[in-house]
């Protein structure tokens, strides 16, 4: 059965297809999305392939040319031209890659376009290493000579892969002072500001109320001295430890035959990725994955880990839902059981309902004059005077992020319970009433534990929203680096009045706040990847929530 | 039986409902009821305070921007020296100490509030010499200056010490004259300067006066400074202007020393340009009052780029130098705006050291406050008692100080906090200083103190619009085509599947779809452009056309898709037309633009091309709306009664005009509102916009340039604006703007729904 043309598009079925195609690109345009991310994020792990390229370039001159190759795309030869690169005339398009030459330290920047033309010969060399380090990016190159005190102990030819194991022993040893340090002077040393300073405050305190009188001076003395000695026991420790830490070094060679020293103190981890196998491979990616999910940023967010950014997000949620969850479900419970129904409680309804499609920004606005302006002005004047001028919650920080985000989210929470609520058949009511309950006990043991799937579908959305949202927290707390988490031990343990980090505005910081956001591009997919699981996930467990929801009241009513 | 006796009610009185426990019971659970209802009352009511708490608070920061200027009298007493005229009047930063600058050269500092006299000090005039002219440079900088009777000006400053002995602020005003206590010579034949003008700055020293013979002697000084020893040596340059006129009002020069403005009593005002040094020349002449009319006071406003002239008819003109549009390369002496005080004749004008603003008195003694930018008048008041003879305003625009000609000072106290706000500074054009015409302009802070504030909220509302309007083009059609077919062809099993895909985006994150527009496709369009246009051509061709394949398929093939599945045929389709395209952008290019189709765009259509542009910002956008339209729209659709679709059917119309004709027009109130609360979140989004644009504030509706939104701007300078301030308030009122606009909107769409809900439980 043939359809004649003119018959089909008469009968409107071409149009019936453009709507199928409209369905078709949407989906399409999801998933290709969130592959992209998954793709490009999942991909920052894995060690890439150091190549070795012969580069000739059109007047003759070779060079050697040592990276990774990150991208590749075909440009138009015209572009190039106008952008003073000598083609041939018969040039149109040509390819070009992107490859990342690390060592900022001797180059100057850490990438390099090469036209894939000028590529004379390939190669893979085994020995080829690639150590990251805790500043200056990563280093491509050739091992040459292990030094110990500025004594050469190890050495081998650009070829060679001796001493591969002494250096990774040493390496292994600074790594092991880094974390010594790291615990003095950010745990110990750390807790000892922070003491130091509430001391200050306590004297300020003091002062303030006309109390410093000298026997309680002298006490806040007493206190600081022994704070000091333990300071001062603690930094002969430091200069040992950082003696130690900088005794060792090694020489290697980069593309351009030059050498160059390093420190072990200053590398991370150092690999030989084109002679790892691929059960290597899947260690190191499993150890740069952990790494990402547990560390801390480094090289100003463009390296390293995002743990704070997740502990932030966590922390922030968390607080938000214990802000969220009560006044939700309790403004829901009123409006639905006890606000008498009529045209007040449905404008409310709707207003409520609005809200929630309110600018986020205007929350933040609103979350930063009133909040962190208003209230946190007159809290810092009633109750840490002390700290004046110095803002103690007269400045954006936890507290205030969550609370603007409690207020954000509080229609999505109350949308969903009064949902719940409504489904809740009023037989059921009835029933508990007849035999006697009074409304409160009816809400309490009836209707609120089988309202309850609604109110966690709420607050999981809420959560996701809330993980989501970036623009409002720019305003009320949020920071790029944060020097400290949160929650630590030093009293009282969770400190709302900081500033935090977070997955989103990290996303958006590293990506477009960084001076070198090439360099920090795949770890920016990376968080990207992160976030859209977490998120995903909390909507899809709403999702099930909601779905299992349904098919309990189905069974109830009929 | 015995069973039956025991249940039956009658047979339980031993069974004590008042027990005292009971009653005790009975009496915890009311209480207990009654403080849940309170309880839940409380909490519910308060909860929807705080969300309404938003509005007010926000209209609470924005209210005192349109409040007007008040004054009040807190003092009067009588001005130290009333022997001699009094030539100036200012006063220091706290506004507790103000000076007097007499006629016989005697500087007195007075307490502001009693007029106490603080310090009295008389000026090294020379021997037999007279003061018979005087000058101030620009109000901030306290450099003022003398006219002698020999020709020669001698230069001062007034500064003002501030110690805190015992915790208490003291303030020590004191003279200091920076170019020596010598006079410095303007006339080289001697002449009484009559008037006298002065300007310095970094650059050199300008002063220019008209002597009692009629000459116009200018000296300036250019500072040079020594490499060594960073002295700074002043070079001596004369001007003799030719003067045509009698009866020069007052002299004047610009910031830079290059306009040099002469204004008659008769209402002419004359600009020379100095530039060309000893061969100045006139620039421009114009009649600067009503024909009849006499020019009675003329002051440069904060700045210097403007000049204010007052008139006989208490008229004030803000006049400034413009390019010349059909004189390329010259400047016009142009007329900006007027203000109205009174009918009687300009006194004093006294402008402010902070912002473009000014207060003007009249000779009826009545006070005007006036701000140039927001063309706004704040305040008009007969204030003055007896014939008012100068104002001055402090330099934090709170205190203003008259004096009569009887010597009387009245202190006021001048409430003035927001005035460069107007609707039509926020809403309309406004001619800014130094512009070549009326624009509208977002730039609300610079390094310099002098600049003028442009708070136009016109290129961000476009801006806003400008970024909705593309999203919306790319979102709508295919959101509700989307929904259309989802909803009214899709299998069930296919949509149940679909929809959650689709409302999944809702849930992402914009900061990610903002950091995938800037990073990801930003350049991706830039190398692919003409492959992203033909994409949007061929891909309603190539979707018909590859339908129209498949229906004419063996019959086979085709029943092996069940019905209702046909988008998941079409997805390999768009994969194959999106490929083709974008593998034929280069091609393309090479054919078509030469190459490179971005410098086609710029050279030869004149278009210029950022590479964060409107397309990227509508597409990622339109990602972004996308789903709040489809899941909407598609419940809309989905609830139209399945009997009216099936009747159309059964009557023989096909499926698409049954769609057309009959389920379309039922659910278009909810596919309007659907488009409406996408609308609302295109408006309000602010990572995409701050991340896929340059944030560029301008009114351009070309596609391939940036723009800057609302919101977006709101997120870029709310952290740096300071608290209290009128930028900070505008940022409140640009929130306000949003909040009302997507509250209003959505509560259309709500309204709309809601109704449509109604009919259809009606059907």
């Amino acid at each position: 059965m043939r359809q004649p043309l003119d018959k089909w598009l008469k009968s409107g079925t071409p149009w019936v297809w453009l709507n199928a195609g409209a369905v078709a690109i949407s989906v399409i345009m999801v998933i290709g999305l969130l592959a992209l991310i998954a793709v490009r994020g999942l991909g920052h792990f894995w060690p890439a392939s150091i190549v070795e390229a012969q580069i000739q370039a059109p007047n003759g001159n070779t060079s050697l040319l040592i990276g990774e190759i990150v991208d590749t795309e075909e440009v138009s030869a015209a572009q190039l031209r106008s952008a003073g690169i000598e083609l041939p005339e018969s040039a149109t398009f040509v390819d070009r890659h992107l490859v990342k030459i690390g060592n900022r330290d001797v180059y100057g920047s850490d990438f390099s376009w090469v036209l894939d033309r000028n590529i004379v010969e390939r190669t893979y060399p085994e020995n080829l290493i690639a150590i990251e380090r805790r500043e200056w990016g990563n280093f491509y190159g050739y091992l040459l000579a292990v030094k110990e005190a500025g004594v050469t102990v190890a050495e081998q030819n650009a070829g060679e892969n001796r001493i591969w194991d002494e250096f990774q022993a040493r390496i292994e040893r600074a790594l092991t002072i880094h974390e010594a340090i790291y615990q003095i002077e950010k745990h110990e040393i750390g807790s000892i500001n922070y003491a130091l300073e509430r001391l200050r405050l306590k004297q300020r305190r003091l002062e303030l109320e006309g109390k410093d009188t000298p026997e309680n001076l002298a006490e806040l003395d007493a206190e600081r001295q022994s704070y000091q000695q333990e300071y001062h026991a603690l930094e002969a420790r430091l200069a040992d430890l950082n003696k130690e830490f900088n005794r060792d070094s090694f020489v290697a060679q980069v593309q351009d035959g030059r050498t160059t020293e390093i420190y072990f103190s200053k590398v991370v981890r150092a690999y030989q990725p084109n002679a790892m196998g691929l059960g290597g491979k899947f260690a190191f990616y499993g150890a740069k994955l952990w790494e990402f999910l547990s560390d801390e940023p480094r090289e100003a967010n463009t390296e390293g880990g995002i743990f704070p950014a997740i502990f932030g997000t966590v922390m922030m949620v968390l607080l938000m839902s214990v802000m969220v969850t009560p006044f939700g479900v309790v403004a829901a419970v009123y409006l639905r059981e006890y606000a008498k129904q009529g045209f007040i409680t449905r404008v409310i309804r709707i207003a409520v309902n609005n809200l929630a499609g309110v600018p986020s920004i205007v929350y933040g606005v609103f979350g930063l004059g009133f909040f962190v302006y208003f209230l946190g002005g007159h809290m810092d004047d009633l109750f840490f005077p002390e700290a004046l001028p110095a803002p103690t919650f007269g400045t954006p920080g936890l507290m205030w992020a969550s609370l603007t985000l409690a207020l954000l989210t509080v229609p999505v929470v109350i949308v969903a319970t009064e949902e719940g609520l409504a489904r809740i058949p009023r037989t059921v009511r009835e029933g508990s009433l007849a035999l006697g309950a009074t409304k409160a006990e009816t809400l309490w043991r009836v209707v609120l534990p089988m309202a309850s799937p609604a109110m966690m579908t709420g607050v999981i959305l809420a959560v996701a929203r809330a993980a989501g949202e970036v623009a409002p927290l720019m305003l009320v707390g949020v920071v790029k680096l944060a020097p400290s988490l949160p929650l630590d031990g030093n009293y009282p343990f969770i400190h709302l009045d900081q500033k935090f980090m977070h997955l989103g505005f990290h996303i958006y910081d590293v990506g477009f706040q960084s001076p070198n956001v090439e360099a920090a591009r795949p770890l920016v997919y990376a968080t990207a990847l992160l976030l859209v699981v977490i998120i995903a996930l909390l909507n899809l467990s709403a999702i099930a929530i909601r779905n299992h929801l349904r098919e309990k009241y189905k069974a109830l009513e009929s | 039986m015995s069973i039956m006796k025991e249940t039956s009610p009658t047979s339980v009185p031993e069974l004590d409902f008042n027990t005292p426990a009971a009653v005790l019971h009975r009496r915890i659970r009311r209480t207990k009821d009654k403080a849940a209802t309170v309880g839940v009352g409380v909490g519910g009511i308060s909860v929807i305070i705080a969300i309404l708490l938003i509005f007010l608070y926000l209209l609470y920061e924005v209210i005192p921007l349109f409040r007007s200027a008040s004054i009040e009298q807190q003092a009067t007493y009588t001005v130290p020296v009333t022997s001699a005229q009094t030539l100036y009047m200012t006063m220091e930063e706290q506004a507790e100490i103000a000076m007097q600058v007499t006629a016989n050269g005697e500087v007195v500092f007075f307490d502001t509030l009693t007029g106490n006299t603080v310090k009295r000090q008389s000026l090294p005039v020379p021997q037999g010499v007279e003061i018979t002219s005087f000058a101030e440079g620009s109000a901030a900088s306290h450099l003022l200056a003398l006219g002698l009777s020999n020709g020669q000006t001698l230069i001062f400053k007034h500064r003002y010490k501030i110690t805190y002995p015992n915790d208490q602020r003291v303030i020590s005003p004191f003279l200091d004259f920076p170019y020596g206590e010598q006079p410095m010579e303007v006339d080289t034949q001697g002449a009484p300067l009559t008037k006298l003008a002065i300007r310095d700055t970094e650059a050199g020293l300008t002063l220019a006066a008209v002597t009692q013979d009629g000459r116009t002697p200018i000296t300036q000084y250019v500072k040079e400074e020594d490499f060594l020893t960073m002295e700074v040596q002043l070079v001596q340059k004369s001007i003799e202007l030719p003067v045509r006129e009698q009866g020069v009002l007052s002299l004047h020069i610009g910031p830079s020393q290059r306009w040099f403005y002469v204004v008659l009593e008769d209402g002419n005002l004359d600009v020379f340009d100095l530039k060309a040094g000893a061969q100045a020349r006139l620039a421009d002449r114009v009649q600067a009052v009503a024909q009849g009319q006499r020019i009675t006071e003329a002051k440069l406003l904060l700045g210097g780029i403007s000049l204010l002239i007052g008139d006989s008819q208490g008229k004030i003109s803000q006049w400034f130098m413009v390019r010349d549009q059909q004189n390329l390369g010259q400047y016009k002496l142009q007329p900006i705006r007027e203000f109205q005080l009174g009918q009687a004749p300009i006194v004093n004008i006294s402008v402010e050291h902070r912002r473009k603003g000014f207060l003007a008195v009249d000779a009826q003694g009545m006070i005007g406050v006036y701000n140039t930018t927001a063309e706004r008048t704040l305040l008009q008041e007969t204030l003055v008692k007896g014939t008012s003879n100068l104002i001055s305003i402090s330099p934090r625009a709170d205190v203003l100080l008259s004096l009569n000609q009887a010597g009387q000072i009245q202190k006021f106290h001048v409430d003035n906090e927001h005035p460069e706000v107007s609707w039509h500074s926020l809403w309309g054009e406004v001619w800014y200083e130094s512009y070549d015409e009326p624009s509208y302009t977002w730039q609300s802070s610079a390094s310099n103190n002098e600049f003028e504030p442009k708070f136009s909220l016109m290129p961000l509302a476009f801006g806003t619009l400008k970024a909705a309007f593309y999203a919306m083009l790319i979102a709508t059609p295919l959101a509700i085509c989307g929904a259309i077919y989802t909803a009214h062809f899709m299998a069930p099993s296919m949509r149940r599947k679909v929809k959650p895909v689709i409302e999944l985006m809702e849930a992402l994150p914009t900061v990610i779809l903002g950091f995938l527009a800037g990073l990801f496709l930003a350049p991706f369009i830039e190398l692919n452009l003409p492959g992203i246009f033909a994409l949007l051509i061929l891909m309603p061709i190539g979707i018909v056309a590859a339908s129209f394949a498949w229906v004419n398929m063996p019959r086979q093939i085709r029943h092996m898709l069940p019905e209702g599945w046909d988008a998941a045929i079409l997805i390999p389709v768009v994969l194959v037309i999106a490929w083709v395209s974008i593998a034929m952008s280069h091609p393309l290019e090479q054919w078509f633009f030469n190459g490179d189709m971005r410098a086609w765009l710029t050279n030869d259509l004149g278009i210029p091309f950022d590479q964060r542009n409107a397309l990227v910002v509508g597409l990622a956008m339109g990602f972004a709306v996308i789903p709040t339209i489809f899941s909407i729209a598609e419940d809309a659709i989905f609830s139209v009664p399945k009997h009216l679709s099936h009747g159309s059917l059964a009557l023989g119309a096909t499926p698409w005009q049954t769609l057309v004709r009959v389920v379309l027009p039922t659910a278009s109130p909810g596919i309007f509102s659907a488009v409406m609360i996408g609308m609302g979140r295109a408006v309000g989004e602010t990572m995409i916009v701050l991340m896929a644009t340059g944030n560029t504030p301008i009114m351009d509706a070309n596609i391939f340039e940036g723009m800057r939104t609302l919101a977006a701007n709101i997120a870029v300078e709310v952290p740096e604006s300071e608290v209290g301030s009128s930028h900070y308030r505008i940022l409140f009122l640009a929130a306000f703007v949003l909040f009302m606009f997507t509250f209003v909107v959505n509560t259309a769409a709500e309204i709309v729904r809601q109704r449509l809900r109604k009919k259809y439980g009606a059907l």
